[in-house]
């Protein structure tokens, strides 16, 4: 075992596989020269050069479309946004392009290809860069997605979506970035896409997150551990496909969930999760699916409404505490 | 400069060429006709007029380019040498076509045969035609990108933002502007504050020329010229090509924002295929019997096609959901 950052377990995934495949190229704003906006390209274009790690223009839909062709024409493209907040400006590219073009082609060509960056909240950058793009992106069939807690998560997850045949859109997380973790300290360390990794064990409540929001979820499980209750906290690590036997397995054993994202409620995650559930265990439930959300407001800019805005193990343990009648 | 396509003015070579665009002409007026008959459905957008504009241009292509284009697109996949068989059922949604039914008339591709699509939204195919463009210079394969594009879609900010990836990087890619006068049901000169598109690179760096889209041997020559500067050099260039769609935008437009004089001066004085099959007679000596075989061939094709269309099966209701991911090879 090792210790990383999660910015250095990204780094170290691309690193490995960009030298085990040569058709794997980097592209993105301030990817190369600069090393990165958040550092997460440091080094790479010393070690491949310019014709493998490259700055593009602020040209969101262009260089995604343009990676699309890459990947069309046997190259396996990394897109880097430099936060998800900009591939707004793309997503018919990522949708359209990327998602449908397997299923158009009756399965003759589909798009091997990697798009990476931070999505959701960071600190006090307001409404327009602190979204969350997990349901809107998890909503397409012909993508994966994928979002990342830890540096095993990262870097696991990370090489097993440049490996993946299919494209894969990568949530990362700015907070997280400078966060240290232990992971195996093996070239060939993978984690299979469309896995949950159940993070805490416990009998009483269920408790979903993925992200920075599983960070909340742990320190939850540990302010109800101290009051008796033993929650089991899951890590989606994939939204799609997502790992409903793991969830559901889970309901049925302690007859209560609670939903943590960071995104808005309306048909979120945490909403997909209470129809599955609905769907599949509703005969197990003891009480309602929650959820713990950001509000269903833009993201206000003052620190305390930010607070007010976000999901907090705070959150998590009252959300937790009222499904088991506490 | 680099010199890779020598123009034959033989007259087998010239006999494929009125083949070509014959076969593109018979095979839209009867996709029109199955249209009329049920048998296709939803969006079907007819090349009839602009035959040869894609003849011209693929005549001249090498085995290892790439073609894309957006949805007008039947006539591509046949000049790139797609079996019309295949490209009809798929218009008919049959298990037959390119697609095995699940793309329809906008969305086809054969990597066989180098056709990257068949793209049903405006202008996305430029940037994906640009990074064909970068895999090819990657590779060093020494394949240019044809990436093909309408007016209308020249007004797209992807398509500038793919004109400066292009230059900047030195990228193998053709853009290839088919005018055609009208984006949808709005005439150029109420779509476009300028209506010279091969204009429309000049701030980028990258040369264009204008060629007359009605006369297959202009667009070939020009063609070839530009396959020989974007190889050699090692960089885009612009090609527009003047041409005219004697159909509606797609089967529901009756086309009433233009007149019947304007679409019967087109048929009657600057038909593609009739030009230069009176240029073949008059100036290359050619007689009725000459082309005799070219359209015995075209008639015998389409018919076989048309029973293939309607002869294939639909697909299997287990088709819905196959080809959503790719299984093999993932972690």
């Amino acid at each position: 075992m090792k210790t990383l950052t999660v910015r250095e377990a990204l780094r170290e995934a691309m690193l490995e596989e960009m030298h085990r495949d040569q058709n794997v190229i980097l592209l993105g704003e301030e990817v190369a020269e600069y090393n990165g906006a958040y550092k997460v390209s440091q080094g790479l274009l010393d070690e491949f050069g310019a014709e493998r790690v490259i700055d593009t223009p602020i040209t969101e839909m262009g260089f995604a479309g343009l990676g699309v062709g890459a990947a069309f024409n046997g190259l396996k493209p990394i897109v880097e946004f430099m936060t998800f907040n900009f591939s707004m400006q793309a997503i018919d590219q990522i949708v359209n392009s990327a998602a449908k073009t397997l299923y158009m082609a009756g399965g003759q060509m589909g798009c091997p290809m990697v798009f990476r960056g931070p999505n959701g909240a960071a600190a006090r950058v307001a409404a327009q860069h602190s979204q969350c793009y997990a349901s809107w992106y998890a909503h397409c069939p012909g993508l994966k997605v994928v979002a990342p807690y830890s540096a095993a998560d990262a870097k696991g997850l990370l090489k097993a979506a440049i490996r993946d045949p299919n494209p894969v859109v990568f949530l990362e997380n700015e907070i997280m970035y400078g966060a240290s973790f232990e992971l195996p300290d093996d070239k060939d360390f993978v984690l299979p896409i469309g896995k949950a990794h159940i993070e805490r064990e416990g009998k009483d409540v269920t408790i979903t997150a993925f992200s920075i929001c599983v960070r909340h979820a742990l320190e939850a499980a540990e302010m109800l551990a101290k009051e008796g209750i033993e929650a089991e906290v899951i890590n989606l690590r994939s939204l799609r496909p997502f790992d409903a036997d793991t969830v559901l397995a889970s309901v049925r054993k302690t007859n209560r969930i609670v939903s943590v994202e960071e995104g808005w409620p309306f048909a979120g995650i945490g909403a997909e999760i209470a129809a599955q559930v609905n769907e599949k265990a509703f005969d197990f439930l003891d009480a309602p699916v929650t959820r713990v959300t950001g509000e269903d407001v833009p993201m206000p800019y003052a620190a305390n409404l930010e607070t007010l805005y976000l999901p907090s193990a705070e959150k998590v343990y009252k959300a937790a505490k009222a499904v088991c009648y506490k | 400069m680099q010199k890779s396509a020598t123009l034959s003015f033989e007259k087998a070579d010239l006999l494929k060429l009125y083949q070509d665009m014959l076969l593109m002409r018979r095979f839209e007026e009867r996709a029109s006709q199955l249209y009329g008959m049920g048998l296709i459905g939803g969006f079907c957008h007819l090349y009839i007029g602009q035959e040869a504009v894609v003849t011209g241009i693929q005549a001249v292509q090498e085995s290892q380019d790439t073609v894309i284009t957006a949805y007008r697109d039947h006539a591509h996949m046949l000049a790139c040498g797609m079996d019309p068989r295949g490209v009809m059922a798929e218009l008919t949604g049959r298990i037959g076509g390119y697609s095995k039914g699940k793309g329809g008339s906008m969305h086809m591709f054969s990597r066989e045969k180098n056709f990257y699509g068949g793209h049903g939204i405006v202008g996305a195919q430029v940037p994906i035609g640009t990074g064909m463009a970068l895999a090819h210079k990657y590779k060093k394969d020494n394949g240019v990108c044809l990436t093909y594009f309408g007016d209308g879609a020249a007004n797209q900010g992807q398509v500038y933002e793919s004109f400066n990836m292009a230059k900047l990087w030195g990228l193998p890619v053709l853009y290839i502007i088919e005018n055609n006068g009208y984006s949808m049901g709005t005439a150029v000169n109420r779509h476009s504050c300028t209506e010279n598109f091969y204009m429309r690179g000049e701030g980028f760096g990258i040369p264009g020329k204008l060629v007359n889209g009605m006369d297959v041997l202009a667009v070939r020559e020009a063609a070839a010229e530009a396959l020989d500067y974007v190889r050699a050099n090692q960089a885009p260039m612009i090609l527009e090509v003047e041409t005219y769609r004697y159909r509606g935008h797609s089967m529901s437009d009756p086309a009433k924002y233009r007149t019947k004089e304007e679409v019967d001066d087109y048929k009657t004085n600057r038909d593609p295929i009739l030009k230069f099959k009176g240029a073949l007679m008059n100036e290359y000596n050619f007689t009725e019997d000459d082309f005799k075989p070219a359209e015995d061939f075209v008639k015998q094709e389409i018919k076989e096609t048309i029973e293939f269309a309607q002869s294939s099966p639909e697909p299997d209701a287990s088709e819905l959901y196959t080809d959503v991911y790719v299984e093999e090879g993932a972690q």
